[in-house]
């Protein structure tokens, strides 16, 4: 490290590294900048001129955007001066923009507005007529408001650099310059909205929250998107129960200010109009609305049967559901139904994974090592449709660190953009790569390798030997899809293992074998959808389902009970890193209750509460706490940001199937059931594909 | 050449104007043409830069940068290969001498190239030319061509193992491309906003690698430096000054042209001893000495001599050498509102002060000339002015506020007779002559 | 999208000119003259240039709208006369000029006449003040302009002859 620089800043004697710049300097001392063109992390621009600083020796001000810090340099962001080019730069920047704040969507979280409050001037000298445009709208989700645009460039940045994207540009010369979509009227892109978050004025407003309310009215919770597994943090703004907004804008979580389409918008299909309110039971073959008592009541009775005489179980958890319900469910199915029958649908190879790394340490990689490691590897996996998060993380690293990235892939991918080499293999046969690239990833000095569904079982002990022959600190990641993939089998919903890896020594049926099996007596379906892909061959099943929607699967049961969404209760999950994260509940249910609480009451229902213990969440999660390894963290440690998990450290002892393991490869506009219900991504899939319907979309995929 | 010699004149860049077909190479090599190439082969790459240094040639673009020192700044160890830039942008109102050394002594700028070429170890250069002088895009196209051919260009120029190549690049209508970083931005096939700087192009600069970049006439001046000396070049001018300048003199005079005169020619000798004095005999009112970027001078401050220090110190700019006559009948806010409309149609919209500052002028302006101003209107005028001074992104920005700022400091009269609903008093008078 | 040999010639040449990673500085050079020979910048021609320089056809579209020789749009007549009225011409009688051009043309800022043929713009300073008043028609120099000489030029042209055909009238040659 080279010796830091020390300078002045409003008479604060402070040091910092070579190179730092004097906006950053001051902020880190508590002294405000104020700025619209910087932005930290995306390439500078001083083109707002709103940082303009006094500095000794210099005889104009400069830009503390642009500026970096020098030994004794003595700055003043706070004279006579200073306050004055403020001022004026607001004054000129208001002469262009409407004043139509009442009805701007960014009123009250304004950075203009701010601005102008702390800096401004009360009145402007403009008597002129403002210029004026048309608003636009470029997509389902994004509008564009020419006037009230400042011209800062953030977003062309944030979509260029930050989502590799490039669908905007600046067109136009001058005062009537203006920002452009890619496809002329509209745009191509992810739709990922980060440019209208990243916009400090109302200038890009969102299709979604456009003109449904004023901020302030908003209630906001910080939870975690429930569509794919990289986990991110999402704060929902609801008013009266509705979630009207998904954004970040506090910047916490492991995704920084980053959001997907889907984690931005996809929150809608909690309002859907087809959302499941009442329990049902089928009478001569219809589904019946039935009160909660009555539910619950032919349920337990039935379930009380079957264990009684010994009967057949199936029990499918859910790799969305909290780590609390499906800990409760396997619990439920083992000690409270008695059978090991017990699965949900795998989607990576996490077990081989930790099994094969076992006696290591800190071999697997976390959401911030996706930014921080010096060289990825990643076999045959698209990140920027499958795991966003992941995708913009290296994609920063690449930005800011110069990171070395090897893609081996069947297709293109976007990290082919910048990747130092990228290999075409077809799937499964991404192997017959790595030989070639040894040289080139031995001479690294660290490694992450992301491995899809492609890379499973024994393909997955290779992939490790691969790893350690090369002689340099790897780490890896088995990529899964869905909120909680990594939750459920590490709560334990597979026949082979209890929670934590245990092998439970105990025969089981997987879920292919419970759907396959002529004899099943009860297939009890927690948050899955099994028969939308395969047929129930048992007639005589009682089939229990609990929902939030009308699925294939339910529309097979005998009783369905309505669920709450990820949205609507608490708990934790864990992603695709490991990281267990807390979900907070945002909005009250209608008539649906949550999972944990479902099973909870069938259990008393049963006369199981004693064996099962309280449904509270937080109880649970203590159960999990003591049983998982790796778990053992305290839950205000949790709520405070991600702790990466590892649920064992050791040889776990059974093979797991990879056979069943495959990933549904839902891309960023398609999100399993929760996706179809979304109106929002099927509108962005409708103009995305043109002609196609979504249902056809959704076929396609 | 389009106007009459004037007998004042020192011709050096222009000595070969008026020869017949003074733009072939044959016409060049028979008038001293490469020769100063030739010699600087023998010269050491210091040897070049100290000489032009020692001659006090200063950029003919505008800033007036020493040229050897701007020359010095370009690192000799960068593996990166090093660029020469030749800014034919010439598009700051007022001047329009470039066009002339490029139409009648083309080879006398590609051997300036080369000599900078040799200077800092540079093996390929661009003409950047405004795309709207398309004809001299294609004739300083038909001089690379007859230099190719001679071997003066190419991989082993004139078999010495010296490799140079040339090539114009169309501009496509944008006065800010004429600032050096965005002309490099231009060059790149973006938008021409320009950059941040530091880096500089001598180190930073096309393809982000070391890079000479000056004006048409700054180039020009470098043969005639390495031929017949530093200190003969600086001999022409004034102290710090060196060589001669072309001067655009435009407006009311009755002999407006382009005349190569000594750096600190005396200005009013230029408007009358030159120019053949104000036009229809009236009365001097005022000059913009330096293209319309530069503060206007009253004619009472017209008495000074024309180099980079003095009239810097006359509180306005020597800039690119277009000095604009007006007489006693223009009207000062309508060459204020013409000028600010000019920057307000220029600013490329990068920063807040320039976009948002030359807009609102250029209103100001108008409906001042309109006569629908009002008192607060001066102050707002002159407020607005430095409200950009300084603060801009770009020095287009000072290039907006500067002149306006002269305009209604010096003439604050002729704004307040436009008050309150008065016609334009010079409207009339206009119309009539 | 397919050009006359010429241009394809020139595309070729513009294409040389530049390293081997940097054919996007081909790119402004190539819409002019281009637009040239097809009338405006279509969108096209936009994504065709974007193809052969390697950009997007966003980062060719930024470029169009910020140089103002460059017309999307239907673009400018066959022949399109500037009229200087920047600060020398101004001097001299740019703006009386445009004036005059206007109300002969019928023409404003801009404009094109019903059969394509003509056009007006009243341009910023184009290196000729000492020379002033200065017109161009599309990218031949016009010198010293009288009302006279404008004229009959703008005679000429609506009678639907060539600049050069108006013999009265010389363009500035080099
Ligand atoms: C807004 C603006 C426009 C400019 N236009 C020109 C121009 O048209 N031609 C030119 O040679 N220099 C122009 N310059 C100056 C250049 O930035 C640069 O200083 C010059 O080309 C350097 O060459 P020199 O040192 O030989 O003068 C302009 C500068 C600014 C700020
Ligand atoms: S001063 Fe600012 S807006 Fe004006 S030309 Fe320069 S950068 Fe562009
Ligand atoms: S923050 Fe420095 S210029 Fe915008």
């Amino acid at each position: 490290m080279a010796d830091p620089v020390k300078f002045t800043i409003d008479g604060q004697e402070l040091e910092a590294a070579p190179g730092t710049l004097v906006i950053e300097a001051a902020k880190r001392a508590g002294i405000e900048i104020p700025s619209f063109c910087y932005y930290e992390g995306y390439s500078l621009q001083a083109a707002c001129r709103m940082c303009l600083v006094e500095v000794e020796k210099m005889p104009k001000m400069q830009v503390a955007c642009t500026l970096p810090v020098a030994n004794g340099m003595v700055v003043r962001t706070d004279t006579p001066q200073t306050r004055g080019a403020r001022k004026s730069t607001l004054e000129f920047l208001l002469t262009n923009h409407p004043l139509d704040c009442p009805v701007c969507d960014k009123g009250g979280e304004c950075e203009l507005q701010d601005m102008v409050f702390r800096y401004g001037a009360g009145e402007s000298r403009f008597t002129e007529t403002k210029l004026h445009v048309d608003e636009q709208q470029w997509s389902p989700v994004v509008y564009y408001d020419g006037p009230r645009c400042i011209l800062c460039f953030r977003c062309v940045r944030a979509c260029e650099e930050g989502m590799g994207v490039a669908a905007l540009g600046v067109v136009n010369r001058g005062a009537v310059s203006l920002i452009a979509p890619n496809g002329g009227d509209h745009l191509n892109c992810d739709e990922c909205g980060q440019c209208i978050d990243i916009c400090p004025v109302g200038a890009l407003t969102s299709g979604a929250y456009r003109y449904q309310t004023r901020p302030w009215e908003m209630e906001h919770t910080g939870t975690i998107c429930t569509h794919c597994a990289d986990g991110c943090k999402t704060t929902l703004g609801t008013r009266n129960d509705q979630i009207i907004r998904g954004n970040n804008r506090d910047r916490s979580g492991v995704n920084g200010e980053f959001l997907c389409v889907k984690g931005r918008y996809a929150f809608d299909f909690n309002d859907h109009a087809e959302r499941l309110q009442s329990p049902m039971v089928k009478v001569n073959g219809k589904l019946e609305p039935v009160s909660w008592a009555k539910a619950l009541e032919v349920v337990s009775k039935k379930f009380g049967e079957i264990k009684a005489r010994g009967g057949k179980f199936g029990v499918v958890g859910s790799n969305h559901s909290t780590n609390e319900e499906n800990f409760y469910l396997q619990k439920f199915a083992r000690q409270g139904l008695g059978t090991n029958n017990i699965d949900h649908r795998r989607t990576g190879d996490v077990v081989t994974l930790v099994d094969a790394l076992s006696g290591t340490n800190g071999s697997l990689a976390t959401t911030a090592d996706m930014y921080e490691r010096k060289a990825f590897l990643i076999l045959g996996a698209d990140l920027a449709v499958e795991h966003p998060l992941l995708s913009f993380q290296i994609r920063a690293n690449y930005r800011h660190h110069a990171a070395r990235i090897y893609t081996v892939t069947a297709r293109a991918v976007r990290e082919d953009d910048y990747a130092v080499r990228s290999i075409r293999k077809p799937a499964f046969s991404e192997f017959e790569a790595l030989e070639e690239l040894r040289g080139a990833l031995a001479a690294e000095p660290e490694l992450v390798i992301l491995f899809g569904d492609t890379v499973k079982g024994p393909d997955v002990r290779k992939l490790v030997e691969f790893g350690q022959s090369l002689s340099i600190p790897v780490k890896y990641t088995a990529l899964v899809d869905y909120s909680n993939s990594r939750g459920a089998i590490d709560m334990g919903l597979v026949p082979e293992l209890g929670p934590g890896f245990h092998a439970t020594g105990a025969a089981g049926l997987t879920l292919p074998e419970m759907l396959a099996a002529g004899d099943l007596d009860a297939l009890w379906v927690v948050g899955e959808n099994p028969l939308a892909q395969a047929a129930l061959a048992s007639k005589k099943a009682f089939v229990v389902v609990q929902d939030m929607f009308l699925t294939e699967t339910a529309k097979a049961a005998d009783v369905v009970l309505p669920s709450a969404s990820a949205y609507e209760k608490n708990g934790t999950v864990t992603n695709v890193c490991g990281e267990v994260q807390r979900v907070k509940r945002a909005a009250a249910t209608m008539g649906a209750k949550p999972d944990l609480e479902i099973i909870g009451l069938i259990a008393k229902e049963m006369g199981l509460a004693a064996t099962m213990g309280p449904w509270l969440p937080d109880t649970v999660y203590g159960e999990i706490r003591r049983t998982v390894k790796g778990y053992d963290i305290p839950l205000p440690l949790v709520a405070l940001g991600a702790q990466q998990t590892v649920p064992v450290n050791g040889r776990v002892g059974v093979d797991v199937r990879p056979d069943l393991v495959w990933s549904a490869h839902e891309n960023l506009f398609t999100s399993g059931t929760l996706g179809r219900y979304s109106k929002i991504l099927n509108s962005v899939i409708e103009k995305r594909s043109g002609a196609a319907t979504p249902e056809q979309e959704l076929a396609r995929q | 050449m389009y106007n009459q010699p004037s007998p004042l004149e020192v011709p050096v860049l222009t000595r070969r104007f008026r020869l017949p077909n003074s733009h072939k190479i044959d016409t060049y090599l028979a008038n001293e043409g490469y020769q100063a190439f030739e010699k600087a082969i023998g010269m050491s790459q210091d040897d070049i830069i100290n000489e032009v240094k020692a001659s006090g040639l200063r950029g003919r673009g505008g800033a007036g940068f020493p040229t050897g020192m701007k020359w010095s700044f370009v690192p000799r160890q960068s593996p990166k290969p090093k660029y020469i830039i030749v800014n034919g942008d010439e598009s700051e109102p007022g001047t329009c001498k470039d066009r002339l050394l490029m139409e009648f002594d083309p080879h006398q700028l590609i051997e300036g190239i080369l000599i900078a070429g040799l200077a800092v170890g540079a093996h390929q250069g661009y003409i950047y030319i405004r795309g709207e002088f398309r004809y001299l895009i294609e004739h300083m196209d038909r001089a690379i061509d007859e230099a190719y051919a001679r071997g003066y260009l190419g991989d082993n120029i004139l078999g010495r193992g010296i490799k140079f190549h040339l090539a114009t690049h169309s501009g496509a209508g944008a006065y800010e491309c004429g600032e050096e970083s965005a002309l490099l931005e231009s060059f790149e096939g973006k938008r021409g906003n320009p950059r941040i700087r530091p880096p500089f192009p001598a180190v930073a600069g096309a393809y982000s690698c070391p890079t000479v970049l000056n004006n048409v006439e700054t180039y020009c001046a470098v043969p005639s430096i390495i031929l017949k000396g530093a200190a003969y070049f600086a001999g022409l001018g004034s102290p710090k000054n060196g060589g001669t300048r072309l001067f655009c003199l435009s407006g009311h005079v009755n002999k407006p042209g382009v005349y190569e005169l000594p750096m600190g020619f005396n200005l009013m000798r230029l408007i009358n001893e030159v120019g053949g004095g104000v036009r229809g005999g009236k009365k001097l009112k005022a000059v913009i000495p330096g293209g319309s970027s530069c503060p206007v001078l009253k004619a009472d401050e017209c008495d000074l001599n024309l180099d980079f220090d003095t009239v810097a110190a006359a509180k306005s700019m020597l800039g690119s050498g277009g000095v604009v006559v007006m007489d006693e009948d223009t009207c000062m806010v309508k060459a204020a509102l013409r000028i600010m409309r000019f920057y307000a149609h220029e600013s490329c919209g990068w920063c807040i002060p320039c976009r948002e500052g030359t807009t609102w002028l250029r209103k100001v302006l108008q409906r001042f000339h309109d006569g629908q101003g009002v008192k607060s209107d001066i102050v707002l005028i002159g407020d607005l002015s430095r409200n950009m001074l300084g603060r801009t992104f770009c020095p287009l920005g000072d290039a907006a506020a500067m002149p306006t700022i002269a305009f209604v400091e010096k003439f604050r009269d002729e704004f307040e007779a436009h008050l309150d609903g008065k016609p334009c008093p010079y409207e009339k008078k206009l119309v009539a002559a | 999208m397919t050009f006359s040999p010429e241009l394809e010639a020139r595309f070729a040449k513009f294409l040389a000119k530049y390293p081997e990673d940097r054919k996007r500085s081909a790119t402004i050079p190539m819409l002019i003259y281009a637009q040239d020979e097809i009338g405006s910048v279509t969108p096209e021609l936009v994504a065709e240039v974007a193809k052969r320089v390697g950009s997007t056809p966003l980062q060719v579209e930024e470029v169009v709208g910020f140089y103002s020789m460059l017309h999307k749009g239907k673009g400018m007549g066959k022949y399109h006369v500037q009229v200087c009225t920047n600060i020398s011409c101004l001097l001299r009688g740019g703006a009386e000029l445009y004036e005059q051009a206007s109300q002969k043309l019928h023409l404003g800022h801009k404009q094109v006449s019903a059969d394509g043929f003509v056009s007006l713009e009243e341009v910023e300073c184009m290196g000729a003040c000492s020379w002033a008043p200065a017109v161009q028609i599309n990218y031949d120099f016009y010198h010293d302009v009288t009302p006279e000489q404008l004229d009959k030029l703008l005679s000429g042209l609506m009678a639907g002859k060539k600049p050069e055909e108006i013999a009265e009238v010389k363009k500035v040659s080099c």
